[in-house]
């Protein structure tokens, strides 16, 4: 079973190479991959630690981490809506940190 | 301070709660809290059709301070409606 110390390298690797990276606030990102882990043995997937999941993968499949609505937050925002994943600019300071509000519709939130 | 009820409907994975919490304890605000990840069956959909009635997308950290209702960890609207 994978460590949080092991996933965080695992998705440094992957995700910086997307272009996306870590909030350079390193507590707070063990403590998303911390919950995320939560969520895996939870769920079976690692479903999005700041929403609430279905516990049904096909309906949670937009929000299991990272969700479909980073791309658009990190483009609009530099920042997903946990703030685990930013933008390189958003880490240097150049992008004021704003609250991301919710991307995802109200009709996908179906408990 | 105000001296309203506040309730926090939170997830216990949720970072901006997390971050409402320590908020919250930090200005020696008193507030009942649920986490609603952590319940089951029944009591599940009765808390989330509490929380629908404010807010409809049913996303967290949703906050009701009084009769204001703060969805998100917005420091500077939940500081105002607890008059700090």
């Amino acid at each position: 079973m994978m460590d949080k110390e092991q996933l965080y390298e695992m998705l440094k690797r992957t995700q910086e190479a997307k272009g996306y990276y870590f909030n350079k606030d390193g507590k707070k990102v063990l403590e998303l991959l911390e919950s995320l882990l939560i969520n895996r043995e939870r769920y079976g997937y690692m479903a999005c630690p700041c929403r609430l999941a279905s516990n049904d993968r096909e309906r949670d499949r937009d929000i299991i981490c990272p969700c479909i609505y980073r791309e658009p937050d990190v483009a609009e925002f530099g920042s997903c809506y946990c703030n685990l994943y930013v933008s390189r600019e958003w880490n240097e300071g150049k992008i004021p940190e704003t609250y991301v509000p919710e991307r995802r519709p109200v009709e996908k939130m179906l408990f | 301070m105000a001296d309203c009820d506040v309730m926090l409907y939170a997830l216990s994975t949720c970072i901006h709660c997390k971050n409402t919490k320590e908020y919250l304890d930090g200005c020696g605000v008193k507030y009942d809290c649920v986490e609603v990840d952590k319940l089951e069956g029944d009591e599940r959909k009765n808390i989330i059709e509490e929380i629908k009635k404010v807010n409809p997308s049913c996303s967290f950290p949703t906050i009701i301070i009084g009769d204001k209702i703060i969805v998100g960890f917005r420091k500077e609207e939940i500081k105002e409606a607890l008059n700090l």
